[in-house]
């Protein structure tokens, strides 16, 4: 995991449960991936916000908010007010 | 690790049993048999915030917590599982509008669904679409200043009293839920009869023709209706349905119970036979086991836990499936009397099949049930 902030390890740890033989990179598509299902939508959502205590909007629906660890992490942190990740 | 309720909980159960007692039991045979719920039991629902109970205080309701909504929607279907239906289907709207309305939306609609001004139902089942729901044909397109919506809805529940749906629609391809009025020109709502489960349940098939909604109508984002919107309804619809199908359970339990002690066979009364008490057993046993699965999944509900999904599903699985169990055993108990309107254990078969077929059936839940358990190896 390295390079890899805090946040952005939490996130590949929650999605390896899912991606269990692919070493999930910072930047790789799991939309183009094709790891995501509709299990994997509302547990997403659900794991940021309880993870990170933040409330996901429907504002917030937009594939490009999820379509990476780091994009996740970029979400956390707009809504947070944290820094930007690296 | 402490698995029993608190007092305010068992005080909740205590209301809730006694409410189901006085307003619901005597008259859910003669509900099953018009087909059709009165006014009055509805205004009573209104009366006690029975309905939208879930919604948080800041937005008009009572805020009540998974628990003793799970508790409340026990003791209802105990009683009828028709005036569940009527919980499960306009909290499921609540639901998705808390989850994934906008500010105005919320605004709108949630304190009218907390106070059961404006009855919601499920738009989402249709003639070619039941468990593919990605598959939904109704179409909304873009019109500029709102939406037109062209398609058909199928056993929409309650959908004949409903004022508010949400539907799952295609926009551009891509499933978009919105929340239409009953008024909205080209909407047409027809009763839908002959159904011989939750019978009083006021199923409806809804016609859009050209049907013109507002622009605010788009619940959540195009091509988000059926992952989260429709998800988030629908996960709170297993939840209530799981805990109705333990109301179920309870419920043949209850007749059981009576009527192996006063009906005598063999000189002696039904109780005191083994193959009797041997399906009692498997009754009692079932009933708390899914009653516990009910309240595990309740409480990661409670804790926002992504790992709520899975138990809500496994809930709904068992619930549903023992509720069939247990109901089947019901009326073999009561012999010919279990095939007779003199007894209720008739319409509990009726019922609980239908918990195996709705928010998820049985089948959809064995399949996807195992890949939730994979994530966790």
């Amino acid at each position: 995991m390295d390079g890899m902030d805090a946040t952005q390890i939490k996130i590949k740890e929650f999605l390896s449960r899912f991606f269990k033989s692919h070493d999930l990179q910072p930047d790789e598509d799991i939309f183009a991936l094709g790891f995501v299902n509709s299990l994997l939508a509302m547990q997403l959502v659900a794991f940021v916000e309880k993870e990170f205590g933040i409330q996901v909007e429907d504002a917030d629906l937009d594939l490009d908010n999820f379509r990476s660890i780091r994009a996740i992490s970029s979400l956390v942190a707009r809504k947070t007010g944290a820094p930007a990740p690296a | 690790m402490k698995l029993e309720l608190t007092a305010a909980q068992r005080a909740a159960r205590a209301e809730f049993r006694a409410f189901a007692a006085a307003e619901i039991l005597p008259h859910a045979g003669r509900w099953d048999r018009e087909a059709a719920l009165p006014r009055t039991v509805i205004d009573a629902l209104r009366e006690r915030r029975y309905l939208g109970s879930n919604v948080p205080v800041e937005h008009g309701g009572v805020g009540r917590d998974m628990i003793d909504y799970g508790l409340l929607t026990e003791e209802i279907a105990r009683g009828c599982s028709s005036v569940r239906s009527l919980l499960t289907v306009h909290d499921m709207v609540a639901h998705a509008v808390l989850r994934w309305g906008s500010p105005a939306q919320r605004q709108r609609w949630l304190p009218a669904l907390a106070r059961g001004e404006v009855l919601a139902a499920l738009a989402l089942s249709e003639p070619n679409a039941g468990s593919d729901a990605k598959s939904v044909e109704t179409i909304a397109v873009d019109a500029g200043d709102g939406w037109v919506l062209d398609g058909r809805k199928k056993w929409t529940t309650f959908g004949q009293l409903a004022g508010l749906f949400l539907v799952l629609a295609q926009c551009d391809g891509q499933p978009t839920a919105f929340l239409v009025e009953r008024e909205s020109p080209g909407l047409a709502v027809r009763p839908l009869q002959g159904v011989w489960g939750t019978r009083a349940s006021m199923l409806a098939e809804l016609t859009f023709a050209g049907c013109r909604v507002p622009r605010e109508s788009l619940l959540g984002r195009i091509g988000f209706g059926l992952s989260h919107v429709v998800a988030a309804a629908l996960e709170h619809g297993r939840y209530s349905v799981a805990w109705g199908a333990v109301g179920i359970g309870q419920a043949c339990l209850d007749a059981c119970r009576r009527y192996t002690a006063e009906r005598r066979q063999f000189g002696v009364p039904l109780a005191d036979h083994q193959l009797i008490r041997r399906m009692l057993t498997d009754m009692i046993v079932d009933v708390r086991a899914a009653r516990l699965l009910c309240l595990r999944a309740g409480w990661l509900r409670d804790q926002r836990d992504p790992g709520a999904f899975m138990e809500t599903m496994a809930a709904k699985y068992f619930a549903s499936t023992m509720a069939v169990r247990a109901a089947n055993d019901a009326v073999q108990i009561h012999g010919a009397n279990g095939v007779s309107d003199d007894y209720p254990v008739g319409r509990y078969l009726r019922d609980a099949k239908v918990t195996e077929i709705i928010e998820g059936s049985t089948q959809i839940q064995q399949i996807t049930l195992p890949l939730f358990d994979f994530q966790e190896l």
